[in-house]
């Protein structure tokens, strides 16, 4: 009888850990981060790698420098890393990955509190950053397979994205896209590193959600509302389709809305939370001055998300009327 | 307030720079601070006009303070300062126009400035005129020596200048005159202050009281020895 122990429930451990998650989420990333490469060439790597190994380096020192335990090993810096890298146009100067890891790691993960008490996603947080403080360098968006161009002798060849390029007129009078849908599809078009592969990131998203390790309710809400909004308000089919595949609806529906830290915790909370993302990103779109407003929304509902946690409680079974335990709690 | 009388001039003069600095430890006067640093020069104007409403208003509160009837204190205290207030509003506009510009509006709500009336209300009405001179000298000197950290740390990093002068950095972030910057600032400097001044939590409440002892790793290691 001396081996017995006594302890509180759960008694058997699936064995997930953060670490676990961590690696799933960069598994989920590699295909949308090695399309990125592909067309963005060289410096695309060179960018996503000095984000990821001074992401790691600031959390390693701030762990230090405050005495704390050391978390580099499971692995939510080089994601964060790796989101942020994704989310950078392929010609940043490297003092602005190095920049933007520091305003992640530091300032908006370890100074709340470290893992878990970030109020707001840290690549998002960090990436508006980098926006308003460096916006011409953010914007300056490398055309796919610059680097093929042998006659060109510049460091990259910038163009704009599906979003900011004006639409043409063709001859009959129609308003053409200036990228096709499957260029866009399948990424061959302006913008950040990660974001343009649609296809790639689709497939990771459905990784992530098939392994369990995300609630398909944020993408669907979030990707479907935006839809449904873009449609009734376009009223054409292709626009909603291009507007769903452009700038980064994909790679925030799937990887960035659904952070476990910053977005609520049920799944009514969370379809709440993908429909005020796609509100926001709409409008934004839509009616605002810049072209892109993905990164906006999540900030700004990740914000809300204890507001959206409180209203979205789910009852346990057979529990009493919320009147009751409002009475027993005074 | 047998204790509290003991204190030297001295010392009410001087615990308004760290001890009780308005800005970074009683977080009074949040909006100018907040609002006009975006250079080291208009924070420092902002603080040496606040310091002088500061002086003059506690001086006058205190001759007055036997005179005022309390039911009617606060409306009595608002048009001392909002005197002032107007007094330092023309001199500024007459002698230093340009400062007077870029403070704009904030200049007149030095009226309703927390710091001020909260000096009034809890030192000026219950200290000699004194004694209520150098405590708003004090706190008016800490105000502005928090409006001229702010300042600078938001002028040199947003727009790589320090009173107007070009400094010639290779890099500047526009986010740093931008309100979020302010907020990044004020916010970072709160907390290195914290740390230089050693605040702990109230030894009565221990760990156990904070409402972040459960992610706090110094509580977990020690394991809420307090208790």
């Amino acid at each position: 009888m001396n081996g017995l122990r006594v302890s509180p429930s759960p008694h058997r451990n699936g064995g997930l850990s953060t670490t676990k998650i961590m690696a799933a989420v960069i598994i989920a990333l590699l295909p949308a981060a090695v399309m990125g490469c592909v067309y963005f060439g060289l410096r695309a790597a060179a960018v996503l790698l000095v984000t990821i190994v001074s992401a790691v380096a600031f959390e390693a020192l701030f762990n230090v420098v405050t005495k704390r335990e050391q978390t580099i090993s499971d692995l939510s810096a080089v994601v964060t890393g790796l989101l942020l890298g994704m989310n950078l146009p392929a010609s940043v100067p490297f003092y602005i990955p190095i920049i933007g890891s520091f305003v992640a790691i530091v300032i908006i993960k370890q100074l709340f509190g470290g893992i878990g008490q970030n109020f707001a996603n840290p690549a998002i947080a960090a990436r508006i950053v980098l926006m308003v403080s460096f916006s011409s360098h953010m914007t300056n968006w490398v055309v796919p397979y610059w680097y093929r161009d042998a006659s060109s002798a510049a460091d990259a060849v910038t163009g704009a994205t599906p979003l900011a390029a004006g639409w043409l007129e063709n001859g009959s009078g129609m308003m053409v896209s200036p990228f096709t849908l499957k260029e866009m599809f399948l990424g061959a078009t302006g913008g950040c590193i990660g974001e343009t592969c649609a296809l790639a990131l689709i497939i990771g998203g459905l990784f992530l959600i098939i392994t369990g390790v995300i609630s398909p309710a944020t993408p669907v809400a979030f990707i479907g509302a935006f839809g449904v909004f873009t449609l009734l308000y376009t009223g054409s089919l292709t626009v909603t389709v291009y507007q769903l595949l452009a700038g980064g609806l994909m790679i925030g529906a799937f990887f960035m809305a659904t952070d476990y830290a910053t977005t609520p915790l049920t799944t009514s909370g969370k379809v709440v939370f993908g429909i005020g993302c796609a509100l926001i990103t709409f409008v934004i779109r839509q009616f605002g001055s810049f072209p892109e407003g993905v990164s906006f929304s999540i900030l700004l509902m990740n914000l809300l998300t204890p507001y959206i946690d409180r209203l979205c409680t789910t009852s346990p079974l057979g529990a009493k009327k919320p009147e009751k335990a409002k009475e027993a709690a005074k | 307030m047998s204790e509290e009388k003991k204190k030297s001039g001295l010392y009410e003069l001087t615990k308004g720079f760290i001890k009780e600095n308005p800005v970074f430890v009683t977080m009074l006067g949040m909006c100018p601070t907040l609002a006009v640093t975006t250079m080291a020069s208009n924070g420092i104007g902002m603080g040496l006009a606040t310091t002088f409403v500061l002086v003059c208003s506690n001086l006058v509160i205190s001759l007055l303070k036997n005179i005022i009837p309390k039911a009617v204190r606060l409306p009595c205290f608002i048009v001392v300062i909002a005197s002032f207030v107007t007094l330092i509003e023309f001199l500024m506009k007459g002698y230093l126009p340009e400062l007077y510009s870029s403070l704009g509006l904030f200049l007149s709500l030095i009226t309703v400035n927390c710091i001020i009336l909260g000096r009034a209300e809890a030192f000026a009405s219950k200290n000699g005129p004194v004694k209520s001179m150098l405590d708003g000298l004090g706190m008016g000197l800490g105000f502005t020596l928090a409006l001229f950290l702010m300042g600078s740390v938001r002028e040199i990093l947003g727009a790589g200048t320090w009173f107007g002068i070009e400094l010639h950095l290779p890099v500047t972030m526009t986010l740093f005159i931008m309100p979020a910057g302010g907020f990044f600032t004020l916010g970072v400097i709160i907390a290195v202050v914290n740390k230089l001044s050693k605040k702990k939590p109230p030894k009565e409440l221990g760990c156990a009281a904070c409402p972040n002892a459960a992610a706090c790793p110094s509580y977990n290691k020690e394991g809420g020895k307090d208790e």
